[in-house]
């Protein structure tokens, strides 16, 4: 490397605090669904750029699930070469523009930046949603010229999974078709996260650069009822698939009073507000059917998006009951912020036992009963214990459950021979993401339970890598991808 | 986009749709539903299969535009385009071995009953149909339920045609003279499947009722489509449609099919407003 004329930053010469992000002032966007954060601008990712020290033995890249050369990109940035930028991020990841937006950075890269040692570290989701947006804004793309091998892959499910071992299958010549069973793809990232936190005309031109690569995507297409498994791969001319079908299948509590009106799982509330436009009621067909006195149970980034969805939709109250405290939240830190700043109310150590109704069958009030935290459980946090005759009345009349959600049993109950782990979850062989069936592959969230939107991505490319291999086009050691 | 291959005006508010749909038409079941969408912001409505044909590639549904969404669709002429259809979802009914069967249909019931009572036919069964409609104008299908019935009722509520009053009547006739029923399959609005089981289950026949819950995505996805069952909750979407008539919690079933009342009202109220109303004037 030439040597820089400039003097040599260190952690005492840069910013103490991350470039701040532009946002949408918390009063003005609790009434509209525009994007809160508003992203850098040049000079603001130039900044940021600048903190980054540049380690010899950086932490952040390790912390990252598809490990992107971080200080890498970050030089880029700072060398104002915005295209390098991008290509050293796509090398790794497909999705820059939506993982700089939803991936939980405080809990992996910037969790483990060196500058975070001493002081905030190194804002590098919010550097690579820059990088990401510019490539959009711009129409780069990693798409060298494909040759055709003749070798056929389909995806089910269209998610962050399907979608990038879509990619990687592509760019090596397969002709790839994605099967989704909703009439519009994207997954999660289309009918569960709202439009504030992923403009969903981002999914969109993805979605678009996918089908330029030469991707099939066919909506309407529930595998397991309108095509089996054993017809994708028999009869349709199929030598591997990849399952990417998530893991929709919402959970509720099995307390008494389920069954009322007004409480919904957090896929059926999301789903009608994102995919099917209920804001946009009566413009548009589907409504919420929801009141102003909600609480959503659960405090995940689903709970988040829940509850500020909720304070969009004109609820007067909006509360967050969670069995833990704030420290337990598995919501990314910037969700739970985010909401509070927009007036959602937070009920931590608490949890309904019972729901009661009005005469009419409708949602009243909940009994609730105080927690306390007791020993670490199975997931290391502290195990939540009901503090006896704590019972109260909270009077609601709208219940959102966000308390997770299992895997669906279609798949399963129509593909003899496919095999699941105790919890449910397809089984995979973790080096390859293989099924029990020869050829099957599965990863994201229908493998691990309910993950992230990276985890989905980094087992879809890992899939893909063995796909290449199972089908003959690439051998065992070399790698998938060529960046560039 | 799926093309209506055929239509048929059966009442002002009933209609048949011959949709274009050969993959769905290869893996549909007696008892199946299909999602139906069509539009910018239109809604996913479910609707049961009412026929299918493998050769020919296509399904039929006979719709009731009892909604916004019922009533918009039934201006697409033949010929035209659906955006979505998708299916064939829930669980294919298992035929167990039937020796005679009684079909109740009623209203919306009436035409999904078909495809389930020619198979209880195919497989030898004894088959009894008793199909209700408002009045004799709105009756339709009656040479398919004939072809493939033992015994045709045919009741209407106003007595235009056949028996006077609603389905049950019958059926406690039918069961009083025929003590070796063995299953019952009832088919229609909640309150009359709910009927049906009040008269079978002091004689403790097997009643399968086909549930018509509100639906989202229809896969298993959202859940508003969950049922009581026997004291245990259910997706109606993957773990039915159809279920032992004689553990259904139809008083929730009923309260759920309430839940969206007023915005439906609002829908119609605006939908009269921009497209009827003005058609009508002119
Ligand atoms: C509200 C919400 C907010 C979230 N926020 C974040 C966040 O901020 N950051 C983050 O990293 N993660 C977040 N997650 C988690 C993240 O979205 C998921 O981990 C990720 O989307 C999983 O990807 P996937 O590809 O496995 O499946 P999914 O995104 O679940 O996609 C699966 C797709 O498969 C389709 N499908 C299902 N069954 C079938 C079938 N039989 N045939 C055909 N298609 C089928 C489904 O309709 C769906 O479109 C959030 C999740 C939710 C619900
Ligand atoms: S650890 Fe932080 S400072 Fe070091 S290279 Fe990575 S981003 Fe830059
Ligand atoms: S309709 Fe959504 S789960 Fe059944």
């Amino acid at each position: 490397m030439e040597a820089s004329t400039k003097p040599k930053k260190t952690i005492k010469t840069i910013a103490k605090s991350k470039t701040a992000m532009p946002e949408q002032d918390p009063a003005v966007r609790a009434h509209n669904w525009s994007e809160v954060t508003l992203g850098y601008t040049e000079d603001q990712a130039l900044a940021e750029a600048a903190r980054c020290i540049q380690c010899k033995k950086p932490g952040c890249i390790a912390g990252c699930p598809v490990a992107i050369n971080i200080p890498g990109f970050i030089q880029a940035i700072e060398s104002r070469d915005f295209r390098k930028a991008y290509d050293i991020v796509a090398a790794d990841n497909v999705l820059p523009a939506i993982c700089g937006r939803v991936c939980p950075q405080e809990t992996q890269c910037e969790a483990l930046c060196i500058v975070g040692n001493k002081l905030e570290p190194v804002g590098i989701g919010r550097l690579e949603r820059f990088v990401g947006d510019l490539a959009l804004k711009n129409g780069w793309s990693l798409a060298t010229s494909i040759k055709r091998n003749g070798h056929k892959a389909a995806m089910i499910g269209s998610g962050p999974a399907s979608i990038t071992c879509a990619v990687d299958l592509a760019r090596a010549g397969v002709e790839v078709t994605i099967y989704e069973a909703l009439h519009t793809a994207g997954g999660v990232l289309k009918y569960g996260i709202p439009e504030f936190r992923l403009p969903k005309k981002l999914i969109d031109r993805e979605l678009e650069a996918l089908q330029r690569l030469g991707v099939k995507i066919v909506t309407n297409a529930i595998i397991g009822r309108l095509y089996t498994i054993p017809q994708l791969m028999q009869e349709m001319g199929y030598e591997t698939a990849f399952i990417g079908v998530g893991a929709g299948y919402p959970n509720l509590m099995g307390i008494p009073g389920e069954g009322f009106n007004g409480i919904f799982s957090a896929n059926e509330y999301l789903t009608r507000v994102n995919l099917m436009r209920a804001y946009q009621h009566p413009q548009t067909d589907t409504p919420t059917g929801m009141g102003k006195k909600v609480a959503v149970i659960g405090a995940g980034n689903t709970a988040m998006d829940a509850c500020r969805v909720s304070i969009r939709m004109g609820a007067e109250n909006v509360y967050c009951v969670y069995r833990r405290t704030k420290k337990e939240s598995p919501a990314r830190a910037e969700e739970v912020h985010h909401a509070e700043e927009e007036g959602v109310k937070f009920n931590w150590l608490t949890t309904p036992v019972r729901i009661l109704a009005d005469e009419r069958g409708w949602v009243r009030a909940m009994e609730c009963i105080r927690m306390e935290l007791g020993e670490p459980d199975e997931s290391g946090r502290a195990r939540p214990v009901p503090v006896p005759g704590s019972e109260f009345l909270f009077e609601v009349d709208t219940i959102v459950y966000a308390i997770g959600t299992s895997a669906n049993p279609i798949l399963a109950q129509t593909t003899p021979g496919l095999k699941l782990n105790q919890r449910g979850y397809i089984d995979v062989s973790p080096e390859t993401q293989m099924t029990s069936i020869p050829g099957v592959f599965a990863g994201g969230d229908i493998v691990t339970g309910g993950a992230t939107v990276i985890l989905a991505m980094g087992a879809g490319r890992k899939a893909a890598h063995a796909m290449l291999q199972y089908m003959g086009i690439e051998a065992a050691a070399q790698p998938a991808h060529q960046a560039k | 986009m799926f093309k209506i291959a055929k239509r048929e005006q059966f009442s002002p508010v009933t209609y048949l749709w011959k949709l274009e749909a050969p993959d769905i038409a290869k893996a549909a079941q007696p008892g199946n539903f299909v999602i139906v969408r069509h539009g910018d912001g239109g809604e996913r409505v479910p609707l049961t299969i009412a026929d299918f044909d493998r050769q020919a590639g296509t399904i039929t549904l006979v719709i009731q535009a009892v909604g916004k969404t019922t009533t918009s669709l039934m201006d697409l002429k033949e010929g035209e385009y659906l955006d979505d259809l998708a299916g064939p979802l829930g669980h294919a009914r298992h035929f167990d071995k039937v020796k005679k069967v009684v079909c109740v249909g009623g209203g919306l019931g009436v035409a999904p009953t078909y495809p389930q009572l020619r198979q209880y036919k195919q497989n030898g069964a004894y088959t009894i149909s008793i199909m209700g409609f408002r009045s004799k104008d709105l009756m339709f299908w009656i040479d398919r339920f004939k072809a493939e019935s033992d015994e045709l009722i045919i009741a209407t509520d106003d007595g235009s045609f056949g028996v006077k009053g609603l389905v049950t009547g019958p059926l406690q006739e039918v069961l009083d003279k025929h003590q070796d029923v063995d299953e019952v399959l009832a088919i229609g609005p909640a309150i009359m499947m709910r009927a049906c089981v009040a008269v079978t289950k002091p004689r403790n026949i097997k009643t399968i009722v086909s549930l018509n819950p509100i639906m989202v995505d229809g896969t298993g996805m959202c859940g508003g489509c969950r049922v009581t069952v026997g004291g245990k909750m259910a997706f109606a979407c993957v773990d039915g449609p159809e279920f032992d008539g004689l553990q259904v919690d139809f008083d929730e079933l009923m309260a759920r099919a309430k839940r969206f009342d007023s915005s439906e009202r609002e829908s119609m109220r605006l939908f009269r407003e921009r497209c009827h109303l003005p058609r009508q004037s002119s």
